[in-house]
């Protein structure tokens, strides 16, 4: 198994790379990071050449690329312009776990950038996950224990609707319906945007009052696919010998559901949560747009529009890294709940 | 009644095989699956309609009026003039609908035309060719897969944005912005298909026929185009039909965040730009172009689905 472990990762390394070369050479064309960095017009073009080399931006992108992977700190450049390679660099690279410093806020690591909003959009995106997960195996082992019933047929035709339901729509009638109208009818509604009303603080209550919709939102889209799987996996495994073995010796078709066929059935399922939960990271670009969550959606969009590619590239590396190593943790899982998959031989 | 017994007599005095029935085509086997998959048929009609509804509204209205604005009448609530409603600059709501369904529509299409193209040409050759060729074109799909699509959509837009200047196609101006949101969603979705493609690649060319084609001296371009791919057209039609859904949905949420085609052109997707801005004063403003949007989708999701049942050869019975 270790070795197995050990090859996989030595396997994600290559990947990596060219993942950050393509991303790399995506980045050249983003604008101008100096044009109005820290919010402010640089106008005095001595400036703004003194800028651009401070920045490492008059370099060749290929150069750029290697300063960002390894660092700079092995070399000089010249930073006042008069062609003679001076100040040594401090850069270290990423593979020494530089990420660099973000150029719209000037000289703040992009690590120290990203785990700012982390946390938001994990609470978030957990939250949403626990709510599909757990709401999709219910609709989906019912769907299959009564396959083809009226309630079968409603699931189906709801988790289609979702599935084909573009996020903003969803979020845009709740907003109306539990905002806007409930304000309309004196009923208590619920808050569309932000975590946490300035007035009364960043309170827990206030926070899971801001999360119901957005949360609702994100699961009613992602359940559909969920529970489709869940509801094919189960029929499946309960056509089972074995199942028919456990049903004819008079076990209760709780025990029978739950415990065995249930028990089966989610080991596919576990593949799939293990592919998305690394995109967690990343968070919900639209849905937190829509209702103003500050997590990494809202901050890879604010960055990618000011052209701060360290901190654009640094979130795309990081969900990258995560992608790769939730599907050996995936494929690791699986193989120890399972017996009969052995990736050694 | 005459013709009835006339007919008997002539059954009656035909041999063995000439009573069977001809074996249906694939075509007429797959329409005879689909038909039965009611709401793939529902799908069909309504997609039909939707297409009847951008296309044929182009008739009654004009895509100057589409296009007129008139800050007067600014965020009209639907009336009888303006059916849907006005947006925040006056511009008639339904009649953007019906231009912007155009667009949009035309960008599923398009889009899942490069996506195929890429996605077959990947395939193929990495599972044709196998070896090293297969491995570094595997290694670029799984990096392009291990990006969440959506990320991917902008950073590309940001990339190819602002440089095509504005097109005039059949006496139309078009946004240059809609090819490069044509061009991105192509290359950004086309990785799934490749994979697909490949896995049938690897089995199919272990077959006898492949190997006859190759003592008969065909060249390799003939073995893929002429002799393989003919054998992988369902997985490819039903990836490709869910595609379009895909590449709709994708363009609705890149215009959404302001990325994608620029005005005047309209797209259903950019009517519901900033419209979130507008929740409690003016609803109708996202609710049509989404709603649209959504009946899209789930039509084309729905025939996708039909297809795939019909075209399964695991279930092909009549």
């Amino acid at each position: 198994m270790t070795r197995y472990i050990i090859r996989r990762l030595l396997q994600g390394i290559p990947l990596l790379f060219i993942i950050s070369v393509v991303l790399f050479i995506l980045m050249m064309n983003m604008g101008d990071p100096v044009a109005n960095m820290g919010g402010r017009r640089v106008t005095r073009s001595s400036d703004y050449q003194r800028l651009t080399r401070q920045l490492g931006l008059d370099k060749p992108i290929y150069l750029q690329y290697v300063y960002w992977l390894v660092g700079n700190d092995w070399t000089k450049t010249d930073l006042d312009g008069d062609g003679i390679a001076e100040t040594p660099g401090k850069r270290q690279g990423i593979l020494r776990g530089d990420f660099g410093t973000s150029l719209v806020n000037r000289g703040v690591p992009v690590l120290e950038v990203i785990s700012e909003r982390l946390p938001n959009t994990l609470i978030l995106m957990l939250a949403a996950e626990v709510i599909i997960i757990l709401g999709a195996l219910f609709a989906g082992v019912y769907s299959a224990l009564h396959q083809y019933s009226a309630a079968d047929n409603l699931i189906t035709t709801i988790s289609f609707i979702g599935y084909s339901m573009p996020i903003f729509f969803i979020a845009l009638i709740l907003m109306t319906v539990f905002a806007v109208l409930f304000k309309r009818w004196n009923l208590p509604y619920l808050p569309t945007v932000g975590m946490f009303d300035p007035e009364v603080g960043k309170t827990t209550g206030q926070v899971l009052l801001h999360m119901i919709l957005p949360v609702v939102s994100m699961s009613i889209i992602s359940f559909a696919s969920y529970s489709r799987y869940i509801r094919s996996t189960m029929l499946e495994v309960l056509s089972q010998d074995y199942v028919r073995t456990a049903r004819s010796k008079g076990l209760p078709r709780r025990i029978v559901v739950y415990v065995h066929a249930l028990k089966n059935a989610s080991l596919p399922i576990i593949t799939v949560v293990g592919l998305d939960l690394p995109l967690l990271l990343g968070g919900a670009l639209v849905t937190e747009s829509i209702f103003a969550w500050p997590g990494m959606g809202r901050l890879f969009l604010y960055h990618v529009d000011r052209a701060d590619t360290p901190v654009v590239m640094g979130i795309l590396m990081l969900i990258a890294a995560a992608v790769i190593i939730f599907q050996i943790i995936t494929d690791i899982v699986y193989a120890w709940l399972d017996p009969r998959i052995r990736y050694e031989s | 009644m005459d013709n009835i017994l006339e007919a008997q007599k002539k059954i009656a005095t035909l041999a063995a095989d000439e009573l069977e029935t001809p074996p249906l085509s694939l075509k007429q086997l797959t329409w005879r699956r689909f038909k039965r998959h009611k709401m793939a048929v529902a799908g069909l009609v309504v997609l039909a309609l939707l297409i009847l509804y951008a296309f044929g509204g182009a008739l009654f209205v004009s895509e100057q009026y589409a296009n007129y604005n008139d800050t007067r009448l600014s965020l009209g609530a639907p009336s009888a003039t303006h059916l849907f409603g006005t947006d925040s600059i006056g511009r008639d709501i339904l009649a953007r609908t019906i231009y912007g369904g155009q667009i949009s529509l035309l960008i599923g299409l398009f889009a899942v035309t490069i996506e195929t193209v890429f996605g077959i040409l990947v395939g193929a050759l990495a599972g044709y060719y196998g070896g090293w060729i297969d491995s570094l074109l595997m290694r670029f799909t799984e990096a392009m897969l291990n990006i969440p699509e959506i990320f991917l959509l902008i950073v590309m837009a940001k990339f190819f944005g602002g440089k095509i200047p504005e097109l005039t196609i059949l006496g139309r101006v078009y946004s240059g912005s809609l090819v490069v949101i044509i061009v991105i969603i192509g290359l950004t979705s086309w990785m799934y298909l490749a994979r697909i493609v490949r896995a049938e690649f690897l089995s199919l060319k272990e077959n006898e026929f492949v190997l006859a084609a190759r003592a008969t001296g065909t060249s390799d371009k003939g073995i893929i185009f002429q002799h393989i791919l003919p054998n992988c057209v369902a997985p490819i039609v039903v990836t490709a039909t869910l595609g379009v859904a895909n590449a709709i949905l994708s363009e609705a949420y890149i215009s959404f965040l302001g990325l994608g085609v620029q005005p005047p052109t309209a797209t259903w997707g950019n009517m519901l730009d900033g419209a979130n801005q507008y929740i409690e004063s003016a609803p109708w403003l996202w609710f049509f172009p989404g709603l649209l949007i959504l009946l899209t989708v789930l039509s084309i999701n729905y025939v996708g689905d039909g297809l795939r049942d019909a075209l399964d050869p695991r279930g092909r019975a009549i």
